[in-house]
């Protein structure tokens, strides 16, 4: 049923979107995508993968290249990264609008400036409010993983929306690890030609991208509201199929890691979960009620399973690799609208961590779990974000 | 008489249908009309945000009788290049893609998505339904303003006369991509209008037609001359009509009577400030040179197979 072999996690993604058939691939090159997309490139140029391969002169286009051929009834394929996700934004709130079913790679890096190519969430979580669906892997196998869920949820006809898959910068895409590949036939079975129910047809010509006011504006917005939240039954399905035909179960919207009777649940997304599932072993080993909860899908949010997994702790602390400028990190802001007035709720500690690639140790995952337990939070409750591992010293 | 009668019986089915909402004397929705005529509906239509795309797709209504899709402003070129790839992924070879877009889309913020595209060859029929200004707006200036024309972002007064550059040369922009067919129409000349687009269905590849379509509302006349307007711009030289395949020149639209630039200009508000201005000279003379670079006044060539200026207009 499967093969497993050493890939670079961008040559595992190139692998899973391979083995989805798409017909038309469209990309722009940025770093640190550039090897998925290259991958997929040699895969066409030899024959290996039957796709139109658009090369685009800009992340605007290769999003629109993926929007048209999703309206024409094709499955299609992008990936970016960075500044190339924030060129694409506008094409994917209005690809969310037109129900296109594509799948995307969000190669996560920060943003400029100052221009860098290091990682952080920056990028993606720029584009939380779009209508596209986000998913993070931990590892490369679960890239590859998403990537085969990601085509089917998408073009479930209960969702119709856009797919990113989110897998960190260098961390995923550049370093090598085993991964296990399904064989074409299972792949086939587990995800069958893409059948739209509407597209772009001579023979029952329909009008897409209305203009649209207040009348009807406020139900278009809605229906992906419902869309979003009805996803996640599909997203549970699909990964529970997925989990049987691989035998490797990554759990639902969120990974619940020894989280039973934790103190202190840690709440993380990516690729940065290894390190903390380390410290999480040694402070068990040591007594210390703690654990994590590991965000698989962050849109839709999957408060349900989060509010199951930290019930009954004291503390929530969030380690967002991004930051809403003149706030705080969109992950714990998302907890706590989800946590507000409801009896029992942990409390939640704000942590921007690993911004720009700064590195985000054992030691720095210690310290927040020691500032959560002591609760250094104000008089009034409210909890200031805590910058890990930042250095004051250079600040001017 | 029988030629006519017969034409009439032929009259192709109607793709783009009353009810959509254009202003009265709308030169875009007629040249639409008639891009429709001749392609037949074996195609699907892109296109971008304007004027077009506002008029025609009040949400619940349409007057395509063929699938279209509005995506953005700036991708018509490549949500066009993507269903064309989608087409040729499933072997859809017979349905063709045709991108309907305004100055605005096309010259200014689509100008990047279509130099890519037209970079690819992507099999696309391009075709900019040229008012020469953002209408959807209210008439903004573009890079295809023409030269001292009045726009609400460029608008005369005591230190300016409008408009300060010259329009963009973007079918010359699009040839030089090495495209196997690029053509001027005007909307005052239907007959050869869709004589240049069924020409355009015949490669494969990008090709691309730019339509004078005069604007009542923001030009600034009744709305009975959109045609009269259309054609003193091509009479006058200032609207060259021409069409290249592979990159030369293989026919032009000759002028019988030239008439001066003033002509054209007084029956439009948006040039009104410059017909006592020195400064209509200089439009004169950028007419007379357009007239001489294409030879729009030179004699037919004898028997010659390029000179396509032939027939009534209808």
């Amino acid at each position: 049923m499967s093969r497993t072999q050493v890939l670079e996690g961008s040559e595992a993604v190139a692998w899973a979107v391979r083995a989805c058939r798409p017909h038309v691939i469209s990309a722009f090159p940025i770093s640190p995508q550039t090897h998925i997309v290259e991958q997929l490139a040699r895969m066409v140029a030899d024959g290996e993968l039957d796709a139109q391969y658009v090369r685009v002169e800009s992340e605007f286009s290769a999003a629109s290249v993926v929007s048209g051929a999703s309206a024409a009834g094709s499955r299609a394929y992008t990936a970016s990264s960075s500044q190339g996700l924030l060129l694409m934004t506008e094409v994917l709130y209005a690809s969310a609008g037109l129900r296109l079913p594509f799948v995307i790679t969000g190669v996560n890096r920060a943003v400029s400036a100052p221009i860098t190519i290091q990682v952080d969430h920056q990028d993606t979580i720029s584009l939380r409010d779009c209508g596209v669906l986000q998913f993070y892997a931990e590892s490369a196998q679960e890239a590859y993983d998403l990537h085969l869920a990601a085509f089917k949820i998408a073009e479930a006809p209960d969702v119709l929306l856009p797919v990113m898959v989110c897998m960190d910068g260098w961390i995923l895409t550049h370093s090598y690890e085993p991964v296990s590949l399904l064989e074409q036939e299972v792949v086939d079975r587990f995800l069958p030609q893409f059948r739209p129910v509407h597209f772009l047809d001579v023979n029952h010509p329909k009008t897409w991208g209305s203009y649209a006011e207040e009348d009807v504006l406020m139900e278009f917005r809605y229906s992906i509201q419902r869309a979003m939240e009805g996803a996640k039954t599909r997203i549970r399905e699909v990964f529970t199929q997925l989990g049987e035909l691989t035998g490797r179960d990554q759990g639902g919207l969120v990974e619940a890691y020894r989280t039973e009777g934790a103190e202190v649940v840690l709440m993380a997304m990516g690729s940065v979960a290894g390190t903390i599932k380390e410290v999480v072993d040694a402070l068990r080993e040591e007594g210390q009620k703690v654990g994590l909860v590991r965000i698989r899908c962050y849109r839709p949010f999957p408060h349900e399973e989060i509010w199951s997994a930290v019930r009954g702790a004291k503390v929530v602390a969030v380690l967002d690799a991004n930051v809403s400028m003149g706030s705080e990190g969109a992950v714990s802001m998302d907890l706590k609208a989800k946590f507000y007035g409801r009896p029992g709720a942990p409390k939640v500690f704000p942590c921007i961590a690993g911004l720009g690639g700064r590195e985000v140790a054992p030691e720095v995952v210690r310290e927040i779990i020691r500032r959560a337990l002591e609760g250094d939070e104000a008089e009034d409750g409210s909890w200031q974000p805590y910058w890990a591992g930042l250095r004051p010293e250079i600040l001017p | 008489m029988g030629k006519k009668r017969k034409r009439d019986a032929a009259a192709e089915e109607e793709l783009f249908v009353s009810g959509h909402r254009a202003c009265p004397g709308c030169g875009m929705a007629l040249a639409v009309r008639h891009i429709l005529r001749a392609t037949g509906k074996d195609v699907i239509v892109v296109t971008p945000t304007g004027c077009l795309e506002t008029f025609t797709s009040p949400y619940g209504y349409s007057p395509w009788r063929v699938p279209w899709i509005h995506h953005l402003f700036e991708n018509g070129p490549s949500v066009a290049s993507g269903v064309a790839a989608a087409l040729k992924a499933q072997k859809r070879d017979h349905i063709r893609v045709l991108a309907i877009g305004g100055d605005g889309g096309t010259f200014d913020i689509g100008f990047g998505a279509l130099s890519g595209m037209l970079e690819r060859g992507d099999d696309v029929l391009y075709i900019c339904v040229d008012n020469g200004a953002y209408m959807n707006t209210g008439g903004q200036r573009s890079g295809a303003t023409p030269l001292y024309a009045a726009t609400t972002t460029d608008p005369p007064g005591r230190r300016s006369l409008g408009k300060r550059e010259r329009k963009k040369d973007l079918p010359a922009i699009v040839a030089a991509h090495g495209v196997p067919y690029v053509a001027t129409a005007s909307v005052a000349y239907l007959g050869d209008l869709r004589r240049k687009v069924r020409r355009a269905m015949a490669f494969r590849g990008s090709r691309y037609i730019q339509i004078d379509t005069p604007c009542p509302s923001v030009w600034g006349f009744p709305s009975h001359l959109t045609l009269e307007v259309g054609r003193l711009g091509v009479k006058c030289g200032l609207i060259p009509l021409y069409e290249m395949e592979n990159g030369q020149i293989v026919s032009v639209k000759r002028i019988k009577r030239k008439v001066p630039v003033t002509e054209y200009l007084r029956l439009q508000r948006r040039f009104h400030h410059l017909l006592d201005r020195d400064e209509l000279k200089r439009l004169q003379e950028f007419a007379d040179d357009t007239i001489r670079r294409y030879g729009l006044l030179g004699p037919s060539e004898k028997g010659g197979s390029h000179d396509r200026e032939g027939g009534p207009e209808r």
